[in-house]
């Protein structure tokens, strides 16, 4: 059942992405590709992956949404037809995917056990994250502990990338602002509706930050959705009144703090005689310090996550209003 | 049975196709963006389909589930990581067709390209 399920969501999958890329209206392609991530959410959880569920749906379909519509504001929304480069295109990406699909034929099948990928190192991290790190979330323990490097790194291109959009579009002061951003003050229902979401999506999203040991969730989730819910209050309440809740220095402060809180971490590792990002040392018991250190550095990403996607949204809002 | 088994392949495949005509087909820069993180959705899919283990279940421990068997974690943490540089690396896009917009008046990428000759 849970197959046939899957199938009819995979082709609806491609059914979206195609109607996204035929449309010619900008603003429908965005809305379609905002449903095609809830859709490949939906996909992710059916494969056992809750963690990157979680964050696909409050990424994909929330923030991304919200900033390519904010970016839309700027632009033409209607694209122009155009047909010169269709079929050299259409004849190379066939010829691409035929050489692809040849290849699949040497894969092994869907959900095979014995597949290559199962064999060495994810029994490994399954029998050692209990044995080494004692929480019960494997996806938290490799992301924090195992491959606390590769996650640093992801921090740092996340933290560049805001910095190069706030270069790009000037970072967004009260003072310099033409007129006062109303938001959606004067619509009833939604001022009402967003009024009683936006307290339970910031829970949601601590609760997110704090339980990523014990089930899915973590730093990365919890970032998007706290940012999510002030995005949703600078939507309903104006960019004035939210900037004036968490300003942008705060928010790049958030943003810094939080790759420095995560680089500290494995800085005092070394301190203490140990390797970069061994969190063994941050206690007496070996176990308990790396639960502390996969803690601080789970609330370094939630911190440099949520100042990231905040102040990307407020710098390309505050492009429409100075401009 | 073997579409079913190499089903997810096949909708990766078109998934990965559609995102590739449309970065090289499209003048469009807002399109071609949009192309390319349907691509970065694509390896997404293959990545946590490549993860799946039949009849396992996500990798927490829990006493909720009889099953001992797990889907393999790995995969999930490479793309659970890699979704949020894409936003990211989007917004970084978006910023950068926003200049453009500004200083040429277009996101048309052969009537930029027209201008520049002019100029």
């Amino acid at each position: 059942m849970t197959e046939i399920f899957s199938v009819f969501l995979l082709i609806l999958l491609v059914i979206t992405a195609g109607a996204a890329i035929r449309t010619t209206n900008l603003f429908v392609a965005v809305m379609l590709m905002g449903i095609f991530s809830l859709l490949i959410a939906i996909n992710f959880f059916l494969l056992d992956a809750a963690d990157v569920a979680l964050t696909e749906a409050a990424v994909g379909a929330g923030i991304s949404t919200v900033l390519f519509l904010g970016a839309l504001a700027f632009m033409n929304e209607q694209e122009r037809e155009q047909a010169p480069k269709r079929l050299a295109g259409l004849i190379s990406v066939s010829i691409t995917a035929l050489i692809i699909a040849y290849a699949t034929f040497d894969k092994p099948a869907f959900g095979d056990p014995n597949a290559p990928a199962h064999q060495d190192l994810a029994p490994w991290f399954l029998e050692t994250t209990q044995s080494a790190v004692d929480i019960p979330n494997v996806i938290t323990a490799i992301l924090g502990s195992f491959r606390g490097y590769d996650t640093l790194g992801e921090v740092f291109v996340v933290l560049t990338a805001a910095i190069g959009v706030l270069f790009l579009l000037d970072t967004p002061s009260a003072g310099n602002m033409l007129k006062r951003d109303e938001g959606l003050r004067h619509y009833l229902i939604p001022r009402m509706v967003g009024r009683l979401l936006i307290p339970f999506i910031l829970l949601f999203g601590l609760y997110i930050q704090f339980h990523g040991e014990y089930g899915p969730g973590g730093g990365f989730q919890a970032g998007a959705l706290v940012a999510a819910s002030m995005i949703l209050y600078a939507l309903l309440e104006g960019q004035d009144r939210a900037l004036e809740v968490l300003p942008q220095r705060v928010l790049t402060f958030l943003m810094a703090f939080g790759a420095l809180l995560f680089g500290g971490v494995g800085v005092i590792g070394i301190l203490n005689g140990a390797n970069f990002l061994d969190y063994s040392v941050l206690s007496s018991d070996p176990v308990a310090g790396q639960q502390i250190g996969i803690i601080l550095i789970e609330a370094g990403v939630g911190f440099t996550v949520t100042g990231v996607l905040l102040s990307i949204f407020h710098a390309f809002v505050a492009r429409g209003r100075t401009q | 049975m073997i579409v079913l088994d190499l089903f997810h392949y096949w909708t990766f495949i078109a998934l990965l196709m559609m995102g590739f005509y449309t970065v090289i087909a499209k003048n469009n820069l807002v399109k071609r963006l949009l192309g390319l993180s349907l691509f970065q959705s694509a390896v997404f899919l293959l990545f946590i389909g490549i993860a799946k283990v039949e009849g396992g279940t996500t990798p927490i421990f829990t006493n909720l589930v009889d099953t001992q068997v797990f889907s393999n974690p790995l995969p999930q943490v490479l793309i659970l990581t890699a979704i949020v540089v894409g936003i990211s690396t989007s917004a970084l896009g978006l910023a950068i067709i926003l200049r453009i917009k500004e200083a040429y008046g277009t996101i048309e990428e052969d009537e930029i390209q027209s201008e520049e000759e002019e100029a």
